[in-house]
């Protein structure tokens, strides 16, 4: 378990573009399609819990590696998500001022947002087809999507609100 | 860079700070923590070091950590740093993720998991907006999140296939406008 947690995490590092919001549909493909280690709702209540902690959002993978594998699925998930990634940019930062203006890096750049915006978009869709199992959760997801686009209202208060509206609705 | 090293144990509380007090995201709060308390970067450098990590894969704060720790200490630098931003939220969450494997079944739990699932996942539709937001203007860009949406959300497309099929055509686009 515990190598295939580094293999799946290690594989998904470098193709997090944007972003690890971007391999969501990726991990959720991989586990629960696929593997069939979460339900779907389970996968979208871990994202959701990872979302509630204090750090960064790939604590996800941190989350998914420690049920399945305990204390050392949760390191081992973690440090195949961030190592390869981090080592390329402790490499490439290296050479980053040299080319502060190169055409290329501008090109690079403008090419990644429209594909970051699409896979962001992407992981949205996964989650809301987990998350939304009826008209109200629907409801408030769309809520939540217009504050968070139009307003900087903190995301904690629109967890909150959504723990508290859960626990009424049912 | 020319701002003086920084010791191992700066680097650790500097970005324990920024991990353990940054909830629904750590780059408002070490932007603060990093540019405004501790002065280690002005905001013109913050931003280029940022704009690195956002282009490069990965997690966009633990590049940065990476990175950041790397230019003063080399890899225990990065070590430092990575240490300092990660440990105490992954003890958080993996507490929380035993306290959901033993009581997640509850029906109380149920339902409030399921109010902040919803909640969870409209926070990330409303970031794909926001990330989306500037590329309304290009009908080419338009097309290309459109065709990454297609290739994920409906063909059910791999991320290193959809990758493969959709970088070349949004570099090319790219070098065309340059």
């Amino acid at each position: 378990m515990l190598a295939q947690l580094a293999l799946l995490f290690g594989r998904l590092s470098l193709l997090a573009v944007g972003g690890v919001n971007s391999t969501v549909p990726q991990i959720a493909y991989d586990v629960v399609t696929l593997r069939h280690w979460l339900t779907p709702a389970q996968f979208v209540q871990l994202y959701a819990i990872s979302n509630a902690a204090p750090g960064p959002n790939m604590m996800i993978t941190t989350l998914i590696g420690a049920h399945m594998a305990g204390v050392a699925g949760g390191l081992v998930a973690s440090l195949a998500m961030i190592l390869p990634a981090g080592t390329l940019v402790v490499i490439v930062s290296k050479f980053w001022d040299r080319y502060r203006d190169a055409r290329l890096r501008n090109i690079i750049q403008r090419a990644l947002l429209p594909i970051t915006a699409g896979l962001v978009l992407a992981a949205a869709g996964v989650l809301l087809r987990q998350a939304d199992t009826g008209w109200q959760l629907g409801a408030l997801s769309l809520v939540c999507a217009g504050l968070a686009w139009r307003t900087r209202v903190h995301p904690l208060w629109l967890l909150g609100g959504g723990l508290v509206l859960g626990l009424c609705l049912g | 860079m020319s701002e003086a090293r920084l010791t191992l144990a700066e680097l650790f509380s500097g970005f324990f700070k920024a991990g353990i007090i940054g909830f629904g995201g750590v780059l408002p709060v070490a932007r603060r923590i990093i540019v405004d308390e501790r002065r280690w970067l002005t905001q013109p450098q913050f931003n280029d070091l940022f704009a690195l990590c956002q282009f490069m894969p990965g997690a966009n704060i633990v590049n940065f950590a990476f990175a950041f720790g790397a230019r003063h200490r080399g890899l225990a630098g990065a070590g430092a740093t990575i240490l300092g931003l990660l440990a105490a939220p992954m003890c958080i969450v993996m507490l929380l993720g035993g306290a959901y494997a033993r009581w997640g079944g509850l029906p109380a739990a149920r339902h409030a998991l399921a109010g902040l699932a919803g909640a969870a996942a409209g926070l990330v539709l409303g970031t794909a907006l926001r990330i989306a937001t500037p590329i309304f203007g290009s009908l080419t860009n338009v097309l290309i999140a459109l065709g990454v949406l297609a290739l994920v959300l409906l063909l059910h497309l791999s991320l290193p296939f959809t990758m493969l099929i959709i970088l070349p055509i949004a570099l090319f686009c790219s070098w065309r406008r340059a």
